[in-house]
């Protein structure tokens, strides 16, 4: 029971420090915000070749790749946050206390599933008047999803952050890594354009996997074969990053 | 409360083949008894903070072994974090955040519940002069609110051990001398306080006992006015307007000067057994040879005088 109480105790504190600074919550919320604005001109003739004939169809291939994308890219970067924690002495005040190590990790990472359901949730809403349809339990698993990856790159990131130890390092290692996760899940170009060699390789990227799940609910077909099996790829990966994070956190090294 | 015995730490420094072993901390014994204030005297990278931190579970020792509050420190880390707080030099606060919530957070993670924490941080506040400001987000905060905020939340699950790094460093006068009364406060109440400093008052005046530490080991060890006694007599210095060679071997011959030697930065520090005597003879001695007097002093031995005596370097200057 001590592990999630002390999770709910980072996790509470963490919300409380993002209702503290008003503006990163606006900015978080801009981002999305300026990618429909500016996209969605050019979707239907862009996703034409993916056969979409109608605005809903793009949104319905555009708008999943884009939360995969954010999913991925937002949570790759709170590792910057963690460092400046370190660097301020919070982290060590933590790890002097029997607190979990654990829950460290797992209070900021459940932070970042909020910020992203909440920008996911903006972006959803935003596309419905320009013609996105979508189920509520769908979408529900498309939420589920999306806060697997979240999970995963945040855990990721706070895992290199605790490596590095320095924001250069970081943002350099962060970048290589994201780059090409996010070009080999065809999350924002299709990859039915891509050559066979390519799309080969992206079966490997669970991620790509993903987004075809993604897609799959956002066309209403909850029962597709690659919705349960992205969760469950999802949900494995998540674990592994996870665990790999959190015996860093445990570490009592730094 | 604290023992340790041989407890070794090295850092390894630059890449793979130019790695070179620095030896922070090398096998160091010490024992600090109950309800004492213990301080760690030595200049910065003499191994103080390294062994702090080794002792506070956040960082593992290469060898030797240490009992905190009746816990290994190797085999039992969870019992030994339950009874020590810890203080680092630097703090640790969120700035959007008030010292309030920091309390109830802090207690929170040591396991009290919720009200009972509540009920911790008010005390909390009060003891330490923090009820005005405890209501305002900690960037707003001088420096020695911070730092009563700072030592407010390594007690406030009242650990039987409390651990400060430099209480005091970068602190004024005034924020100094209210955090010395709360240190002894805490003492009165039971607590063992073991603190890091390189100021000599601080060693002297405020620690029970200390330990001189230089190079990763302890040079001296007792309380302030035993290590002082050691250095037997008294000490006259004696600047002169020029031949402080000759000054110093003149003087070297006299009875009352047990050994005069020269300073790196000028002038002569010569150990007498008796100052008020001592100082009309050296005085006639360096005006019988015609060497001219600029200034001369005495002063009674003091923690530089043991650290020198010790490792032949002043603490002033390292």
């Amino acid at each position: 029971m001590k592990t999630p109480r002390d999770t709910w105790l980072v996790f509470q504190r963490h919300m409380l420090l993002l209702t503290r600074s008003p503006l990163s919550i606006l900015l978080g919320v801009a981002q999305p915000v300026v990618y429909m604005a500016l996209f969605a001109p050019l979707l239907k003739p862009a996703l034409a070749s993916m056969g979409a004939d109608s605005m809903t169809d793009a949104y319905r291939i555009y708008v999943p790749g884009m939360l995969v994308a954010l999913a991925l890219g937002g949570g790759l970067y709170v590792g910057f946050g963690l460092l400046a924690e370190l660097a301020s002495g919070v982290i060590e005040r933590a790890r002097v206390t029997p607190v979990s190590r654990v829950a460290l990790l797992l209070g900021r990472a459940l932070r970042d599933v909020v910020v992203l359901v909440v920008q996911a949730a903006v972006i959803v809403l935003l596309a419905m008047p320009l013609g996105l349809f979508v189920h509520v339990t769908d979408l529900l698993l498309a939420y589920a999803l999306l806060a697997l990856i979240t999970l995963t790159s945040s855990a990721v990131s706070y895992g290199i952050a605790l490596k590095v130890s320095n924001p250069n390092t970081l943002g350099q290692v962060v970048n290589n890594i994201a780059q090409p996760l996010m070009l080999l899940s065809g999350t924002l170009l299709p990859l039915a354009l891509a050559p066979l060699w390519l799309r080969r390789v992206s079966d490997w990227n669970p991620f790509s996997r993903a987004v075809v799940g993604m897609r799959a609910l956002f066309a209403g077909h909850a029962g597709d074969a690659s919705v349960w099996q992205s969760l469950a790829l999802l949900a494995g990966v998540a674990l592994l990053a996870l665990a790999w994070s959190a015996r860093l956190f445990a570490r009592s090294v730094r | 409360m604290i023992e340790t015995r041989g407890l070794r730490k090295s850092f390894r420094t630059g890449r793979r083949r130019k790695a070179t072993t620095v030896e922070a901390v090398a096998g160091l014994d010490l024992a600090v008894a109950e309800g004492e204030i213990f301080g760690f005297l030595g200049p910065n990278g003499a191994g103080k903070t390294t062994t702090l931190r080794m002792l506070a579970t956040l960082l593992p020792p290469d060898g030797g072994e240490a009992v905190v509050a009746g816990s290994d420190l190797r085999t039992a880390q969870a019992a030994v974090r339950r009874s020590i707080g810890y203080v680092a030099q630097g703090g640790g606060t969120w700035d959007d955040v008030t010292a309030r919530e920091e309390l109830v957070m802090q207690a929170r993670m040591y396991g009290v519940g919720r009200a009972e924490a509540q009920e911790r941080a008010t005390a909390a506040l009060d003891a330490f002069d923090l009820t005005a400001y405890a209501d305002r987000h900690c960037r707003t905060y001088s420096g020695g609110q911070r730092r009563r905020v700072d030592i407010a939340l390594g007690v406030v699950h009242r650990p039987k051990v409390l651990f400060l790094d430099e209480p005091t460093s970068g602190l004024d006068p005034q924020s100094r001398a209210h955090m010395w009364d709360e240190i002894r406060r805490l003492r009165a109440e039971g607590m063992t306080v073991f603190l890091t400093t390189h100021y000599l008052d601080e060693a002297d005046a405020l620690c029970d006992r200390i330990a001189i530490i230089d190079g990763g080991g302890i040079v001296a060890e007792g309380t302030p006015a035993e290590l002082k006694r050691e250095i037997a007599g008294e000490v006259v210095t004696v600047e002169v307007a020029e031949h402080a060679a000759k000054a110093a071997e003149v003087l070297a011959q006299q009875d009352c000067v047990r050994s005069a030697e020269l300073r790196d930065e000028g002038g002569l520090r010569l150990a007498v057994d008796a100052g008020e005597t001592a100082m009309p003879r050296i005085m006639r001695a360096l005006a019988d040879v015609g060497v001219e007097l600029t200034t001369i002093e005495l002063h009674r031995p003091t923690l530089d005088d043991v650290f020198l005596t010790r490792t032949g370097r002043s603490l002033r200057e390292s």
